[in-house]
């Protein structure tokens, strides 16, 4: 006989099914029941930085886009810091940094208004390339998938980010890397997340 | 001192793996490549926080947040409440929970909806709270029916309630669903069964808590949630140059 180790189990994972909308939503599920709906505003009025627009499509195995998909974005701000209490910088006032985006149910298209974060130290003195984390749940996904998206335009700190370097397939970094381009004046970064095929983004398992 | 560090690696024999065959639409939309093991990172180790002026108080009820004034939706009243807690058994305080359900006959209030079963005029479906600072949480509500879905020709869903949880970083982030204990449908369900070990499906069963319905009132149901656990650094890794 051991002594036994008193851990508990992690709650097991449940797709979010079709209808997540209702619970996360609602609005686009059809009806208004809250005050206001959570994760439209990621950056608030205060944030310094570059205002940008992220827009994409997931695409599943057989090459069709998502349509009943749900994505949020978790970001640091511009300094690199993350709205959070154990994080020692500041955030401006509103930023949360937090967003949910859902994509169209015609044509699977989303995409959302926020800032470009910057450089974010890791507490070893190594910098992360500037990234957005995204948490991607939908009907035929068990377990919400981990991905991040990084910036086109940042080369130099991609080159060296400790978590693009991680992965041993060079080509397949690439898949993280959003394309940047401008429409009227402003800069929009094209993300588009494929869950299989040649091109599959990578997922990372946090 | 011990301080928190990274969180533990995720039990994935405990999940759900990304393909499951009898549940078809997994089939196109799990990846094929193995994912990138990632050591939790402070992109991963924090997460958004929120607070009482994100939501109403009244957000929690189900049974009066989208009926007429005077007027409940149809169906068995039940209270369902439970802790949040880590795998250290630590409570998970002022996080927040949200959820949707289909009303009693088993019918979603959601545009893509299409079964027969009427929606209920008085049912939105869907509630959210912070637990307290215990880790505690209630919702009032009525309990869900079953419905049919598309998958086998004659599969139909054990009555749930769909769950979504957020700790305190973007590594617990999890969504799942509760059954009710003693319902047949849960065994055949090929959304259940994705879930390998036998333990695993019934850490998702509601149990019947007598103790806590309200008498000619409510019934309740009992659902603890466990988020993943984090690390104490007891000896601190030494970094390159130290
Ligand atoms: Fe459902």
């Amino acid at each position: 006989m051991t002594q036994e180790l008193d851990y508990l189990r992690e709650t097991p994972s449940q797709t979010a099914g079709p209808y997540v909308h209702i619970g996360l939503s609602p609005g686009a599920a059809g009806f208004d029941i809250y005050d206001h709906q959570l994760g439209g505003d990621i950056a608030g009025p205060h944030a310094k930085g570059e205002r940008i627009r992220v827009e994409g499509m997931v695409i599943d195995g057989t090459g069709s886009p998502i349509k009943d998909v749900l994505l949020e974005a978790w970001q640091a701000n511009a300094d690199g810091f993350y709205a959070h209490p154990e994080q020692a910088g500041s955030v401006e006032e509103g930023f949360r940094g937090w967003g949910r985006v859902i994509s169209d149910f015609d044509t699977g298209n989303w995409g959302f208004d926020t800032i470009k974060p910057g450089l974010v130290d890791t507490g070893t003195g190594q910098n992360m390339a500037p990234h957005l984390n995204f948490w991607i749940v939908a009907r035929g996904i068990n377990l919400g998938l981990n991905t991040r998206m990084y910036f086109s335009d940042e080369a130099e700190a991609n080159a060296v980010d400790p978590v693009l370097n991680l992965i041993e397939w060079e080509r397949r970094r690439d898949t993280l890397i959003a394309t940047r381009s401008e429409r009227n004046g402003k800069p929009v970064y094209r993300f588009d997340i494929r869950l299989q095929g040649d091109d599959e983004t990578v997922f990372f398992d946090i | 001192m011990k301080t928190d560090g990274p969180f533990y690696q995720r039990d994935r024999t405990w999940h759900p793996p990304a393909l499951s065959r009898d549940y078809k639409t997994s089939v196109s939309r799990s990846p094929k490549y193995p994912l990138i093991s990632l050591e939790t990172t402070v992109s991963e180790t924090t997460g958004p926080v929120f607070g009482h002026g994100d939501i109403a108080a009244s957000d929690n009820d189900l049974l009066t947040n989208y009926a007429a004034s005077g007027e409940s939706p149809i169906g068995e009243r039940i209270i369902l409440h439970g802790q949040v807690l880590d795998e250290n058994r630590r409570p998970v305080p002022d996080t927040l929970l949200e959820l949707w359900q289909a009303n009693a006959g088993g019918r979603y209030r959601h545009k893509k909806d299409t079964y027969l079963a009427p929606v209920d005029p008085n049912f939105g479906g869907c509630g959210r709270t912070l637990t307290d600072a215990n880790g505690y949480y209630c919702f009032r509500t009525v309990k869900p029916g079953a419905y049919p879905w598309r998958n086998w020709i004659n599969s139909w869903r054990p009555a749930h309630i769909h769950l979504s949880i957020f700790g305190t970083a973007f590594a617990q982030r999890l969504i799942t669903q509760l059954y009710f204990e003693g319902d047949p449908l849960i065994d055949k369900c090929p959304i259940v069964q994705t879930i390998p070990d036998e333990k695993a499906r019934a850490q998702l069963v509601a149990r019947l808590d007598l103790n806590a319905t309200i008498p000619l009132d409510a019934i309740a149901y009992r659902f603890d949630i466990v988020l993943r656990g984090r690390r104490s650094t007891l000896f601190e890794n030494r970094q390159e140059g130290n």
